[in-house]
């Protein structure tokens, strides 16, 4: 089996995994503060990271190119309170304009 | 699950937000393909893993060349946050067997959103079934939808796809940073991802910043 296929599957199973214990288990279990606090980082800090590598890194190298431009547009997007289907196409537009024209 | 289908507010929010909210799984789809998922294992990921930040992680990290591990291991982590809305949902919902399983897939950010917003048990049902199925829908198709689009282009970047993926983690993020704190640790989770980039094998930049949210999360 492939490794998207290992991803797809185990990342599936996980993900219900998660949302079945929350229905199931007694809510003292999960109903703690640093728990919750720690809880609500996780997200942030992952999808950080994840703005961070897909916007600069090409393999293992940094670099700065025409997907930089789509999320300086995006950033401003979501700061004019655009939808997310907007911030999503104004990025691919600015990008693909920068990359087809230089 | 009753749900009557009356047009009033909280079937009008359920089901704009979760258009809304579909719309965006054709970002999904075309990201999956250019990662280089088959249009079956990226409407797969839809329908078996159903949780849009997720999703969007294990296509990045495989896309960029992770371990199907750090895939699995990111997406696990983001999708700690669906425990905690069963944990909210499940004194309303009050289901079992079947009905619990169809229920806990649909568990999202949006159904609870959706629910948490209604006066009464009643609604917050509806709400909760109203935009889970909804966006189950929608996001499903529409995923198909943007794999199809996608498979159909040559080079990505000529459409610009190549940003889509970070506009749609930025999309993702933004709502989450509601204080100073927040925004400056976003902004170490992206450094420590980028100096990590050059050292480590990819996927690890991004699991490694959850430290971040286990330092900045132990005290208040």
């Amino acid at each position: 089996m492939s490794s998207i296929w290992i991803a797809v599957i185990g990342s599936s199973i996980t993900a219900f995994l998660n949302k079945y214990i929350g229905h199931s288990v007694p809510e003292r279990w999960l109903d703690r503060p640093r728990f919750k606090r720690i809880n609500t980082l996780v997200p942030i800090v992952l999808l950080s990271a994840l703005v961070g590598v897909q916007t600069f890194a090409t393999k293992k190298e940094l670099v700065i190119d025409q997907r930089f431009a789509g999320v300086i547009v995006a950033l401003i997007a979501l700061k004019l309170k655009a939808s997310f289907p907007i911030v999503v196409a104004s990025a691919a537009i600015t990008s693909a304009a920068i990359y087809n024209l230089f | 699950m009753s749900i009557k289908p009356t047009n009033d507010a909280v079937s009008r929010t359920s089901l704009s937000v979760a258009f809304t909210v579909g719309l965006y799984g054709a970002a999904f789809g075309a990201a999956g393909v250019t990662a280089g998922f088959t249009i079956l294992q990226t409407c797969l990921l839809s329908l078996l893993l159903f949780s849009g930040a997720s999703q969007f992680a294990v296509v990045g990290i495989m896309g960029a060349g992770g371990s199907a591990l750090s895939a699995i291991a990111t997406a696990t982590l983001l999708g700690f946050r669906n425990a905690l809305y069963g944990l909210q949902m499940a004194p309303i919902l009050k289901v079992t067997g079947l009905k619990k399983v169809l229920s806990a897939q649909i568990t999202i950010d949006e159904s609870t959103a959706v629910a948490t917003l209604q006066e009464n048990d009643v609604d917050r049902r509806r709400g909760f079934y109203l935009t889970g199925i909804g966006v189950y829908i929608f996001w499903n198709s529409f995923t198909y939808l943007g794999a199809l689009g996608a498979s159909a282009i040559g080079d990505p970047a000529v459409w610009g796809l190549d940003a889509a993926v970070p506009a749609a983690f930025c999309g993702l993020v933004w709502p989450r940073l509601k204080s100073k704190k927040q925004f400056l640790i976003s902004a170490f989770a992206i450094i420590l991802a980028l100096s990590l980039t050059p050292l480590t094998a990819a996927g690890i930049p991004i699991i490694t910043t959850v430290i971040l949210a286990i330092i900045f999360g132990w005290r208040k």
